[in-house]
């Protein structure tokens, strides 16, 4: 395995209920590597495995088929549980249900605590975290009276305090107004750029997808397309068929097209289609 | 029906120090058959504002009237509830969310909760069901069956549409939505908007709905009022408002990408018309545009950037 | 922005006086102790010297007493109930007679002692919670109840329980609220006289509030399991407690009042 792969699936297979009348199969044959560094976005419509798929990569679920690696760690191996929590962080959907703590420096602290990480490690690693996501004005305040995007970036600040490779977005967006979602976004985004953090971005919002190096698409459980941006987001049809959409960009692009105006495939964004249509 | 806020001013807490002026004198009117979206970043007052469409909420200051009739007139007692009750069943208000207020067994009984409640007759509260399942697109050989289902085993699209069934079968002249496509993928954000706007052209109903997303207001609505600091800022038709992309993302809301690209072309000097509010339109346009030769304002540049919006 | 703001619950003053810097584990021991020797006291002198500690720890901590007033109203009916029996249902030598009730003065002076324990316990309970945060309040009793897990008794899940319970209590509140509002949009009526119709209209919102409770706290788990909680064992704290000259100040201070109440009640004489 080179090493620069952070998390590889194999055959990944998940059934919920198993061996009962209500057995679902939620993920299966899902082959993924996931390198150090990469921005991938995961989308899918509800009910294709993508939330499942996201708690695979930090063993909160275990396969039940094929295998998950991480670091070259086997999610299946319990010893192996922590070290791989800790190497992959999760933010999840409702920004309310995933902060512990009544202060925000507390709550972004409940992580490096649970690893028993000395009590001035603890102190530099929630400053620097709460700095890394633009918090460190808000670390003694009440997590119940911020704004959802500060609540989700106190969350990412909560893994980033774990010293993560890799922070895995678990719908993360979906709950929040738009500059609530922005403010997520720029984070990440800076994040995977100046520190090198890989990210993983499980949305249905496709104008976030466009922004990621990769798109992977999930529908009923497989993987049905793992590309650039620009690649996936030309299948309209194939998208539009499984329910899920393009970004209104592409779709403006597509229909130019249709009226006889070639258009690359990497006019994805607002920017790029200003700076090709108008230069 | 209509309804009229005259100089609405909510206060939260008045009197202490932690007072809150969520809504600041706020006139407006909206009349029968409208369809307005409600705008502003989050804490401007917009939820504050729509709970006093229905009496949930008693004005600070100010006066609503429903069809010209004041709710909370000035003697000191105030309506007898039953007004307000009256009131209620012809604004029927959707919160944010709204699968989270499911309580019954069946999906039957849930939507019967609000007939029930108001003492109409098993068999009238049975054809309310049936209507109001019928009115969020379930048809009728299927509401049989899913009126039998438990709430809390329908997937996140259908529990919504059930929650805005249960508010239907009150009848009401008038929907007011708390961002209805919240939280739902592309498809059921779709299904969903269709939906909406069939309770409108079909069953006659006036559409109130509060959203942050411009995609699904341009969809929607023919009017979009805009919130700031709890005051009534901008009031117009919906393409006039989003005329202005750049004082909106002043307000932190994004337009619509195909607003956005359209200005963003206007701002580099491209002679285009920037009311454009769907791709379609927008392509159209640009089509006709490139067609054209692409013509440029004179002295234009790249300088005018400002009206892209950058994620 | 709910009708649920108003009530507060444990309300903690934000504040750098004496009494905030004090060591949580110090203040509940404080009030621990104020508690016995509070019904240790029998006489008019002992109530004047815990009156005069609690008058005291309210200056030095600087908390507004209107705001304490504010914080007893509620119990206004129970003081005055209490007063009432007392003053009506102590035997003793006849003040006055109301029909066929007779006040006696040992029933004044029982009444007016209970009031004050009352009143004095409930000012040194706020006082507790208005200059003590949350977090260091359950980090304090995690750290008092800590010896007693030979026993088996869990001390830090205890404390993380408490700590998870305040931190949802604003939102669960927020959401009731939301449910109510909901339901009323769709008739629902919790104004009701009727006791049964008023119990029967709770389902609606309690329901409802269950289902959200257990879905945030098969949430909330989750996300602690990612972020590798596993219990108290292991584990290590940002902020650790630290007891200074001022606890010491602060213990003997009240071992002095103590000593008084306690010599008061035993000394002969």
């Amino acid at each position: 395995m080179p090493p620069d792969d952070l998390i590889v699936t194999s055959g990944l297979g998940h059934r919920y209920g198993a061996g009962t009348e209500q057995e679902v199969t939620a993920l299966e044959g899902v082959d993924l590597r996931i390198a150090q560094g990469e921005f991938v976005a995961v989308i899918g419509p509800n009910g294709s495995g993508k939330s499942t798929l996201a708690r695979h990569l930090n063993a909160l679920l275990l396969p039940t088929e094929g295998r998950v690696t991480v670091n070259g760690l086997d999610t299946r191996d319990p010893d192996h549980h922590w070290s791989i929590r800790q190497t992959v962080g999760m933010v999840f959907q409702n920004p309310d249900n995933q902060i512990v703590a009544t202060v925000v420096e507390e709550d972004v602290a409940f992580g490096p605590e649970n690893l028993a990480v000395p009590p001035e490690e603890i102190r530099r690693r929630v400053d620097e975290a709460l700095a890394l996501v633009r918090m460190q004005d808000y670390a003694r305040h009440a997590p119940h009276l911020l704004s959802g995007g500060q609540k989700q970036r106190v969350a990412i600040a909560g893994a980033l305090a774990m010293r993560p490779a890799c922070l895995v977005l678990d719908e993360a967006t979906a709950m929040l107004d738009p500059r609530g979602r922005r403010e997520v976004l720029q984070t990440v985004r800076r994040l995977n750029r100046d520190e090198g953090l890989t990210v993983v971005l499980i949305t249905h919002f496709m104008e976030e997808a466009a922004l990621a190096d990769r798109v992977v698409v999930l529908d009923r459980g497989h993987l049905v397309m793992d590309g650039r941006p620009e690649e996936v987001f030309s299948e309209v049809d194939f998208l539009e068929g499984i329910g899920l959409g393009v970004p209104q960009i592409v779709g403006v692009r597509r229909l130019l097209e249709e009226a006889g105006h070639p258009i690359p495939p990497s006019v994805l964004t607002l920017e790029a289609m200003v700076d090709f249509l108008c230069p | 029906m209509s309804i009229e806020t005259v100089d609405l001013t909510h206060v939260y807490m008045p009197g202490t120090e932690r007072a809150v002026v969520a809504v600041d004198r706020v006139s407006l009117r909206i009349d029968d058959g409208e369809t307005v979206g409600i705008m502003g970043p989050t804490g401007s007052g917009k939820s504050t504002l729509i709970q006093h469409f229905n009496g949930l909420l008693r004005p600070t200051s100010g006066r609503v009237l429903i069809d010209g009739e004041d709710l909370w007139p000035r003697e000191k007692d105030g309506p007898r509830t039953a007004d307000l009750h009256k009131v209620r069943r012809k604004v029927g208000l959707i919160f944010q969310f709204p699968e989270h207020q499911l309580f019954e067994e069946s999906v039957y009984d849930d939507i019967a909760f609000g007939p029930r409640n108001l003492g109409l007759p098993e068999e009238e509260v049975r054809r309310r069901v049936t209507v109001a399942l019928r009115m969020v697109g379930v048809p009728e050989d299927e509401a049989e069956a899913l009126g039998r289902r438990s709430p809390f085993s329908l997937s996140g699209g259908q529990m919504r549409r059930v929650a805005i069934a249960g508010v239907l079968a009150m009848r009401p002249a008038t929907l007011v939505l708390d961002e209805p496509t919240a939280g739902l993928d592309p498809r059921g954000r779709l299904e969903l908007l269709e939906t909406l706007s069939r309770l409108h052209r079909r069953w006659g109903l006036t559409l109130v709905v509060v959203s942050h997303n411009m995609e699904d207001l341009a969809a929607l609505v023919d009017r979009v009022i805009i919130l700031d600091q709890g005051r009534l800022i901008l009031d117009g038709p919906t393409r006039e408002v989003f005329r202005d992309p750049e004082s909106l993302r002043r307000l932190g809301l994004d337009a619509p990408p195909v607003v956005a690209l359209m200005h963003a072309l206007a701002a580099r000097g491209a002679q285009v018309d920037v009311s454009r509010l769907s791709p379609r339109e927008a392509a159209e346009e640009i089509d006709q545009w490139i067609r054209a030769g692409r013509p440029r304002r004179a002295g234009s540049g790249r300088e005018g950037d400002a009206g892209l919006v950058h994620v | 922005m709910s009708m649920f703001r108003d009530i507060t619950i444990g309300q903690y003053l934000s504040g750098s006086s004496v009494v905030h810097r004090l060591d949580p584990r110090t203040k509940i021991t404080i009030v621990g102790v104020f508690m016995v020797v509070l019904f240790a006291a029998t006489d008019a002198a002992a109530y004047a010297t815990l009156t005069a500690f609690t008058v005291l720890a309210v200056h030095l901590a600087r908390v507004p007493a209107r705001m304490l007033l504010r914080g007893l109203r509620p119990v206004l009916i129970l003081l005055v109930l209490t007063f009432t029996l007392q003053l009506f249902l102590t035997p003793g030598r006849t003040m006055f007679t109301l029909g066929p009730l007779v006040a006696s003065w040992e029933g004044l002076r029982m009444g007016l002692f209970m009031v004050a324990r009352l009143l004095l316990l409930l000012v040194m309970a706020s006082l507790l919670t208005l200059t003590t945060s949350p977090v260091s309040l359950t980090d304090g009793l995690e750290s008092i109840l800590a010896p007693f897990r030979v026993v088996g008794l869990p001390a830090h899940e205890l404390a993380m329980m408490m700590t998870i319970a305040l931190r949802f209590i604003p939102t669960l509140m927020e959401e009731a609220d939301k449910i109510m509002k909901a339901q009323m949009a769709r008739g629902a009526d919790f104004e009701s006289r009727s006791l049964s119709r008023r119990i029967r209209s709770l389902v609606p919102l309690l329901v409802p509030l269950f289902v959200s409770a257990f879905r945030r706290a098969d949430e909330l788990a989750t996300a602690m399991e990612a972020r590798c909680y596993r219990g108290g064992r292991h584990r290590t704290r940002l902020n650790r407690l630290r007891a200074t000259a001022l606890d010491a100040a602060a213990a003997a201070l009240t071992g002095f009042m103590a000593a008084v109440v306690i010599g008061l009640r035993w000394w002969p004489g």
